[in-house]
């Protein structure tokens, strides 16, 4: 495995942190939208609660990947900038607003409460960027992102607008509803009642995420053979490993096994994730752009993988204090 | 980009103050088992929350408007310079994990264990600021790579980051950085000394932003001579429309004021100081400073933004500068924090001239190196998107930009007003 390589796995890692991490907090945001019944209240601090002290850490994995992304693919970085110029800048909107309208209402206290306009704003931009963040990725699994002598060849559209990418977009969303909902569901433990709020929650995301990633398969397949043809081939396994966690996870919602389904929802998404990049591997942007191609200088990959192997020396165990102290409430359950 | 970077950099310089002023007032608490000082530290701590998450959501469009705006730029420049913002997006991170801990650990930790939380945040926010602004300097001086028929050939990431403008900028950025967080603080704490509240509570609030203020102030004062005269060696162009220098001169003087005129080539109405400019960029009043002429019409800043920024920058700062010391001065005479209604008008005022300041700083650092983005070798105007629609971007990332800032200070004054309410009983 050469340098590229590594430092492309470590971007993919930090993908998949973003996703089972920030994903949830999106996820928060759209249950915050649907809050319901005798229990609106509670549902809503409920995200609060969970949210409030993690979403900022989780939030940077998305920063990390970036500026990883064009200090070690600097060519890669240009060209989707460019490619998906229009989603990432709707997505990058949606960031802006759930993250600044979840501060004013945490922080803000009765100023701002949830049917403020910026309590509406919160639950709004938490299903605007996942859906265009799941778009994007749609793109560039796609092929659809054409390079030619080093520029950009497909328009601004393409492939972020197509039925795969809509469904993406939806999966994307629906996956992480189900992410938060399995995460409520550890963090209400000692709140039966609005425990099985959440649960139901994660019955309805399960099975709508669920029904969604086939009807993905079916539409890569008939419209995406690109996408097909990777899933099927190298990324092969993983994608059967992503599927068995579906049925794992539901049987743990349905049985009330909080912390099994936590594990499950996280390992699909994570599993989702790797089996695209190992089924596209070479390739970065495919079909033009190979992580070989795309790399920086060696000497700049080799600085790069140093100064991530002493920044996660303090990142790890800090983040570990973070969620020791604010995730690790119910020790005995 | 540039407003968004005029605003984040607002909440930025904030990130790395604040915490160092929360960390010091919840340690004195501490120390000496003062409510009034854990007051100060719990209250800042409740607002830093909601500056925090603005200043890293707009940082979050600046890391993508990079690729978004400017990816010829990046496609170029992204591997040389991406180390530093990799080690920022580190030490962003460490600030986001203590600040989780600090803000919501009030109750579950215990307060020195609390208080040992809040020294990450405040290291962490110094450590950001010098690793973005490298890259900034970078863009000014770059090294730290060899150009083969203009394609990239060999990359030292390492002496790129550490390039020639490295320690004069960074550190003249950091110590900015405390003194405007200082004075706005001083600020906020006069304005309500103003109002009435001459409390124990107001007076320390004020005493700590001042005393920040007024050490930053000083060093600010002699990094920023010593980048001055580092630009008038590495970037005579920037130089010379910082001192709107129209014609190569010896002994030439400093000018103070006046409005450049391009079209006649000199500058109108400005304070002449024989021989001063020479003596400042060289310590030698027959040192030769080259002048704008000496460049090609097309390699030229633009005179006017770069002069009345850097002598706005100056003036204001020397103001500052001579604020502060009458603060101090007043308060070693009578022992006790002035309550001179004048004096607290001049602080409230100070807080906003702070801001002015640093920005028009900024101001003299970008606009000085126009026309290029990265000094000597890339045009801005290559380097620019060519996406469509920019207009309408520009107009709605302007329009959240407006949204949050007047939400956020409705929410500031709220919480303020809270706080008050709760804790003075009715009288």
């Amino acid at each position: 495995m050469s340098e590229a390589d590594a430092a492309a796995g470590l971007l993919w890692l930090s993908l998949t942190a973003y996703a089972v991490l920030a994903g949830a907090d999106f996820g928060g945001g759209v249950w915050d939208i649907f809050a319901s019944g005798p229990r609106k209240r509670a549902q809503r601090q409920a995200v609060a609660r969970a949210m409030g002290p993690v979403w900022e850490a989780n939030h940077v994995w998305l920063i990390f990947m970036i500026t990883g992304l064009f200090t070690t693919f600097p060519i890669a970085f240009g060209d989707l900038s460019l490619a998906l110029y229009v989603p990432m800048t709707v997505a990058l909107i949606g960031i802006v607003l759930r993250g600044a309208a979840f501060a004013f209402r945490a922080h803000g206290r009765e100023a701002v409460g949830p049917l403020s306009p910026w309590g509406v704003v919160f639950g709004g931009s938490s299903v605007v960027a996942p859906f265009f963040l799941g778009t994007a990725a749609a793109a560039v699994a796609s092929g659809a992102i054409r390079i030619t002598d080093g520029r950009v060849a497909s328009g601004f559209g393409a492939g972020w607008s197509t039925p795969f990418a809509l469904v993406m977009g939806l999966l994307a969303v629906a996956l992480c509803a189900y992410l938060a909902a399995a995460y409520l569901m550890v963090e209400t433990e000692d709140d039966a009642a609005l425990q099985s709020d959440f649960r139901r929650r994660a019955l309805i995301a399960s099975v709508v995420s669920g029904a969604l990633a086939l009807l993905g398969l079916w539409v890569a397949y008939a419209q995406a053979p690109r996408v097909w043809a990777d899933l099927t081939g190298n990324g092969l396994l993983l994608l059967l490993l992503a599927l068995i966690n579906g049925p794992i996870a539901l049987w743990g919602v349905w049985r009330l096994r909080p912390r099994l389904t936590r594990i499950a929802v996280a390992a699909q998404v994570t599993f989702v994730l790797w089996a695209w990049a190992v089924g596209q591997w070479p390739y970065l942007v495919p079909p033009d752009l190979t992580i070989a191609d795309a790399a920086a200088p060696a000497a700049v990959l080799s600085a790069w993988l140093v100064v991530i192997a002493v920044g996660m020396l303090l990142v790890i165990p800090s983040l570990g204090v973070l969620f020791g102290v604010f995730k690790a409430r119910n020790p005995a359950a | 980009m540039g407003t968004s970077l005029g605003f984040h950099i607002v909440f930025a310089v904030l990130g790395v103050g604040v915490p160092l002023l929360m960390a010091s007032a919840e340690g004195i608490a501490l120390y000496r088992r003062d409510q009034t000082w854990m007051l100060l530290a719990r209250r800042w701590s409740s607002a830093f929350g909601i500056l925090f998450a603005v200043g890293a959501v707009s940082g979050t469009v600046l890391s993508f408007e990079l690729g978004l705006l400017w990816p010829g730029f990046m496609s170029f420049s992204g591997s040389i310079i991406g180390l530093p913002f990799s080690a920022e997006g580190f030490a962003f991170f460490l600030e986001a994990i203590f600040l989780g801990l600090y803000l919501y650990g009030w109750d579950r930790l215990r307060p020195f264990q609390h208080w040992l939380t809040g020294l990450p945040v405040a290291a962490s926010g110094a450590a950001s600021s010098i690793f973005v602004v490298m890259a900034n300097s970078w863009m000014n001086t770059p090294t730290g790579f060899k150009l083969v028929d203009g394609r990239l050939a060999s990359v030292d990431p390492l002496s790129a980051a550490f390039n020639p403008s490295t320690p004069t900028e960074t550190i003249h950025m950091l110590v900015s950085a405390y003194v405007v967080t200082g004075f706005v603080v001083a600020a906020v704490y006069a304005a309500g000394m103003l109002r009435g509240r001459g409390d124990a509570f107001h007076r320390r609030g004020l005493l700590l932003g001042m005393a920040m203020a007024a050490v930053a102030i000083v060093l600010a004062g002699i990094t920023g001579d010593n980048s001055a005269r580092f630009t008038y060696g590495a970037q005579p162009a920037k130089f010379a429309a910082m001192e709107a220098l129209y014609a190569t001169t010896r002994g030439a003087p400093l000018h103070i004021g006046g409005i450049p005129s391009d079209s006649q080539g000199r500058l109108l109405y400005a304070i002449e100081i024989p021989y001063g400019l020479s003596l400042l960029a060289a310590l030698d009043p027959n040192a030769e400073v080259r002048g704008l002429d000496s460049f090609p019409a097309d390699q030229r800043p633009n005179t006017v933004v770069v002069h009345l920024s850097f002598d706005t920058m100056v003036g204001l700062g020397i103001g500052l500068g001579l604020l502060a010391a009458l603060f101090w001065f007043l308060v070693w005479r009578s022992r006790r924090v002035p309550s001179n209604r004048l004096v607290l008008w001049c602080l409230v005022a100070a807080g906003p001239a702070a801001v002015i300041t640093m920005e028009a700083g900024w101001f003299v650092t970008e606009f000085g190196r126009q026309p290029w983005i990265v000094y000597g070798i890339i045009r801005t105007t290559a380097a620019a998107t060519s996406a469509p629609g920019l207009g309408l971007v520009f107009a709605v990332f302007a329009a959240i930009y407006i949204a949050l800032a007047v939400t956020l200070s409705r929410l500031l004054l709220l919480l303020a007003r809270h706080n008050r309410e709760r804790s003075e009983p009715k009288p």
